[in-house]
């Protein structure tokens, strides 16, 4: 058995076993600096300290989460004897073939702290940038036409996405999320509702933009229905004839109530923007040429909108990892075992004042994310101001 | 102005029914009766008996008669047993048993909670007791965040782009970034453990008697409130809330701060310290004051995570409680007051926006 590592030896550990992810974040950042001016909006971001820091705090997560196979010390659900809430830099008492010490101790279970921080990055993100993803679509998609129709449409959209956001979104959780409701209809009936959205989008998206040519939009908006509704049937329906699109209950249910939560918030920002744009003199020109309402509301009117919306989106992927956080803190929706980071800072504050190392690492893990995100979108506001 | 008073409460009347009856409905899915059915009358019961606990107590009815039944528009049901004694939902909630001496409607709008299945106490009793609590803490969380925020926006939107800016910047975003369950660990980890962190070293050191500086539990808040088992709690609620109000200061000082008539000043020769007190500050408070007012909704879910963290017994904790326990009646009430009072402070917020902003207010 080998002694205890001390601080500066975990660190150097730490850095060593990180490896990957140091050399992926090296490659990004000096492939994106030397190409910076060719590279528009993203390229400019390198020219904030703030957005920099920010996209490193980002990118290196998600290398953490594609690398985490190899970065990992141990296997995440695995137990050790021997190390029950040990401390950070405990030596195995019988390593065998495997990593020697646990690097950021054990938990209350025995097992690796680290480990299960590194694996728990990608429960992370395999959910939260496509949550925020889909509620940016059915938030464009629904907040396009009600604000350029407005009318009736309009105050219909905007009474229901205030009545989502009237409800306090925890109680919305205890209420969607549970294993009750996961056996109703519910989450799929929503989920057909949700991830059709998508699907319409990009279809209207083509087809206003090459009705004019038959050919040309046949062939695009036929790709979009064949792969999307391929996907929908998988991921709504969990009916995939080919099996490779596919959630499980949980995950669908998790999904379901975190773009709920989140869309109507977008919606009201697409609209507020779409109200502001839609008096501009080049929407005013794309009527007088007599295009088609919804050309000018995906192609004149969306496109002027990027700038916010891109900053916008970064901060809800951020807001999106808070609440699946929330939701795991409260043990809802979540595998038993599962690494991902609220459940584990949930079991870790049983004994917190006591071990405290076993919440504190994805406590800290899920901070820096969020932080990175939120200075990442100010970077982008920042830089998108200046033109 | 009256118009606009009244359309408002219109639509926020409206909500809250539509709401209320989502809770309902989710709240009293089949699969939650039947788990309510399993810990009211055993837990290996058979699906028939299942069914029939759920005849006898009134579940079997229509979604919306009882809903109705629950808000108090719809006469109670009530059903005659062989021996013609008379059993129903308002004799039960009113324990009387004679035939004809219970009130014919017996929901919300009368004041008829019905009964927690988690503390076997009256829904209104708990709640009512609980509430208290969180209003102390709530109390505390404004009184600590809206000064602190206010202060942060100012100092940083007062000079654009300045060193004062970028820092005070900086620590908004970060707060904003750390929701109430990380900064809770963090906090008990660095101020409430007795093994790591500041307290063994204080303790080292003689400078405080007890094993730990801050208290990690605010269960004894609840006798007596001190500094040093009221402070993580509070801090914890009021730190993630602080730097969105403090962004929003922020934008809407340096706003005001390019104006003409801040300009105008200046060139008077006005002191920048009074220009900021007496020109800037007040108009640019406005968008600040309906975000305090907006965020109040939002505090309530660090109130549950909070008060579960820290063992606080107060509105959150009987959230939680009721949710994980399925205690339907007690987790519908609970909801009731959790919208009624985001609708409320949504209300608040949209007056006093009207009502500060004279833009507004004169056209």
């Amino acid at each position: 058995m080998l002694d205890a590592l001390t601080w500066p030896q975990i660190l150097a550990a730490l850095g060593l076993q990180l490896w990957p992810v140091w050399l992926a974040m090296v490659v990004v950042f000096a492939v994106s600096i030397s190409l910076k001016r060719r590279l528009g909006l993203y390229g400019k971001l390198f020219d904030s300290k703030v957005g920099m820091v920010g996209f490193a705090l980002v990118i290196f997560w998600v290398f953490a989460a594609l690398f985490a196979d190899m970065i990992v010390t141990h296997d995440p659900l695995a137990q050790f004897s021997g190390m029950r809430n040990t401390v950070p830099g405990s030596a195995l008492p019988d390593p065998g073939e495997g990593y020697p010490h646990f690097l950021l101790g054990g938990d209350a279970l025995a097992r690796d702290v680290f480990s299960r921080m590194v694996m728990g990055s990608r429960e992370v993100l395999r959910i939260a940038p496509f949550a925020a993803m889909i509620s940016f679509v059915i938030g464009i998609s629904l907040g396009l036409p009600a604000g350029y129709i407005g009318g009736k449409l309009d105050t219909g959209l905007t009474f229901i996405a205030n009545l989502v956001l009237a409800f306090p979104v925890i109680l919305l959780f205890f209420l969607l999320v549970a294993p009750e409701i996961q056996n109703t209809a519910i989450p799929r009936v929503m989920a057909g509702v949700l991830f059709l959205m998508p699907v319409l989008f990009f279809t209207l998206l083509l087809n206003a933009r090459y009705f004019t040519q038959p050919m040309k939009r046949n062939l695009y908006v036929g790709v979009v229905l064949l792969v999307g509704l391929w996907a929908y049937s998988g991921l709504a329906f969990n009916a995939d004839p080919l099996g490779f699109w596919g959630m499980s209950p949980n995950l669908l249910n998790v999904f379901v109530a975190v773009v709920f939560v989140n869309a109507p918030t977008v919606f009201r920002i697409v609209r507020g923007i779409t109200l502001d744009i839609k008096t501009r003199d080049y929407v005013a020109a794309a009527q007088t040429r007599g295009e088609g309402p919804w050309y000018i509301m995906l192609w004149e009117i969306l496109p002027n909108a990027r700038g916010p919306l891109i900053v916008d989106f970064c901060l809800r992927i951020g807001y999106t990892t808070i609440l699946l956080g929330t939701l795991g803190f409260f043990g809802l929706g979540v595998a038993p075992e599962s690494p991902d980071w609220g459940s584990t800072i949930n079991q870790g504050r049983r004994l917190l004042t006591a071990f405290p190392h076993a919440a504190l690492a994805p406590a800290l893990a899920l901070m820096s994310l969020v932080l990175g995100l939120n200075l990442l979108a100010d970077g982008l506001r920042e830089e998108s101001l200046k033109d | 102005m009256l118009l606009f008073l009244a359309r408002r409460i219109g639509v926020m009347l409206v909500t809250a029914l539509c709401l209320t009856f989502v809770v309902f409905y989710l709240t009293n899915l089949p699969a939650k009766l039947e788990t309510l059915a399993k810990t009211q009358a055993g837990a290996r019961i058979s699906d028939a008996e299942v069914a029939s606990w759920l005849d006898r107590n009134g579940y079997n009815q229509p979604m919306l008669t009882r809903y109705g039944e629950w808000l108090g528009v719809v006469p109670g049901w009530t059903r005659e047993a062989a021996d013609g004694s008379v059993n129903g939902r308002c004799y039960r909630l009113t324990s009387v048993s004679e035939p004809g001496a219970a009130p014919t409607r017996c929901g919300l709008i009368q004041g008829y909670w019905g009964n927690s299945t988690r503390f076997r106490a009256d829904v209104a009793d708990v709640i009512s007791s609980r509430l208290g609590a969180t209003g102390i803490l709530m109390l505390w969380v404004l009184i600590v965040m809206v000064p602190m925020a206010l202060m942060v926006g100012v100092l940083a939107g007062m000079r654009e782009g300045s060193r004062t800016d970028r820092s005070l910047s900086t620590f908004a975003i970060a707060s904003t970034a750390t929701p109430e369950y990380v900064s809770g660990v963090v906090f008990i980890a660095l101020l409430a453990s007795s093994t790591v962190g500041l307290s063994p070293l204080l303790v080292n050191w003689g400078v405080i008697d007890g094993p730990v500086l801050f208290q990690g539990n605010a269960r004894s808040a609840l006798e007596k409130i001190t500094f040093w088992n009221f402070f993580l709690p509070v801090m914890t609620i009021a730190l993630y809330g602080m730097g969105y109000v403090a962004r929003i200061t922020r934008a809407s000082m340096t706003e005001v701060m390019t104006q003409q008539y801040i300009r105008t000043a200046r060139l008077k020769g006005v002191s920048f310290r009074n220009i900021v007190l007496r020109h800037a500050l007040r108009n640019a408070l406005i968008a600040p004051f309906t975000v305090i007012m907006l965020q109040i909704p939002w505090l309530l879910n660090g109130v549950v995570i909070v008060e579960v963290l820290f063992s606080y017994p107060g509105f959150g904790w009987v959230l939680f409680e009721a949710a994980a326990n399925n205690d339907i009646e007690l987790l519908l009430a609970a909801s009731v007051v959790a919208v009624v009072v985001v609708l409320i402070t949504q209300l608040i917020s949209d007056i006093g926006y009207v009502y500060l902003n004279p833009r507004i207010r004169i056209s």
